[in-house]
């Protein structure tokens, strides 16, 4: 069974609270399409949950694949960086199908943060060593496509719909 | 994580010499097991090309070359599939890394190495890491639907670096 390597930490993405039982990580890469049929499953789970629950996202661009996956990864922690990771998350997903650096750069204004800065971060790849070390950190754990989950540190193997998600959730958080 | 396939497959274990054999890449051109003596090599047997998900077995490991590549390590896939298949899965996934062509006798090299699914017609997900000496030193034979991912692998080249 593979299990979570890098144990959640101060330097992740965690929504929810400290307290919560059950803790969902989720490796994903913005740009992929399975990752994006995720996003509002995870956040139906979220609401479902509530308190008992926090949630984390850490990168794993997949850029063999992907062209712009790289750079939708450290546009979020560009985002993250001035305290807005989530609302760009959200803003990612919700419009993957139109990825560019030009999309990226008005995502930022729309955000109220600002669009050169964010240039300047893309190009002198200020968040690169941060997005690789949430990759590294997935292949360790056995990271084995996007997205993948682990509940409460295992690794799981199984559908990711609204159902399977929850039972399994529930199941955590009785262990 | 390093559990064994038991049962009908047994496939070949840590401290076995690997059994040499020579297979057509995706150009066409031979490579031999024997002539990647001197590194250390991952060989990965899959079930098929063209799995419908990103990033599945190959492609994942495609992104991982990076890191199998701090070990100095080969990585080479292997499956069922003929050389025009391989040919276009590679390029469709921009794979880095050969994928040899098992086709004719078919399945034969799987056999070798046990690895082969007589009733399926196609290969296990079998990884083996070989040393630079061509000694297996690690294997692992994941449940058939189940994407092993890159840890084992990593963690067996770093025991192998010492």
């Amino acid at each position: 069974m593979a299990t979570l390597k890098t144990p959640v930490g101060a330097g992740d993405h965690i929504l929810g609270s400290e307290n919560a039982k059950i803790t969902l990580v989720e490796y994903g890469d913005f740009e992929c399409p399975f990752c994006g049929r995720a996003y509002p499953i995870v956040k139906q789970v979220q609401e479902h949950f509530g308190d008992r629950l926090r949630f984390v996202f850490r990168n794993f661009p997949l850029r063999e694949l992907h062209p712009h996956a790289t750079e939708a990864a450290e546009t979020a922690e560009f985002a993250g960086a001035n305290g807005k990771f989530w609302p760009m998350h959200d803003l990612l997903f919700e419009n993957q199908k139109r990825f560019s650096t030009k999309t990226f750069l008005a995502l930022a204004g729309e955000l109220g943060l600002a669009p050169e800065a964010l240039e300047k971060a893309l190009r002198d790849r200020t968040f690169e060593e941060r997005v690789r070390q949430d990759f590294r950190s997935g292949v360790r754990s056995g990271v084995n496509g996007t997205p993948t989950f682990y509940i409460n540190g295992a690794r799981h193997d199984d559908a990711y719909d609204f159902e399977v998600l929850v039972a399994a959730l529930e199941k955590a958080a009785g262990a | 994580m390093s559990k064994q396939a038991e049962g009908a497959n047994a496939i070949l274990r840590a401290g076995t010499m690997a059994p040499d054999f020579t297979l057509a890449t995706t150009s066409g051109e031979l490579i031999s097991l024997q002539s990647l003596r001197g590194h250390p090599v991952i060989l990965a047997f899959y079930p098929a090309d063209w799995s419908p998900v990103c990033g599945d077995q190959m492609a994942l490991y495609n992104e991982v070359l990076p890191e199998f590549q701090r070990f100095d390590a080969q990585l080479i896939g292997v499956s069922v599939d003929g050389m025009w298949c391989h040919r276009a899965f590679a390029e469709n996934r921009h794979l880095r890394f050969p994928l040899l062509a098992d086709f004719e006798p078919k399945g034969a090299v799987a056999r070798m190495f046990g690895a082969y699914r007589a009733n399926d017609g196609t290969s296990e997900r079998a990884l083996f890491v070989i040393d630079a000496k061509g000694m297996i030193r690690w294997s692992y034979c994941s449940p058939i639907e189940v994407n092993p991912g890159a840890d084992g692998i990593l963690e067996a080249l770093e025991a192998l670096a010492g």
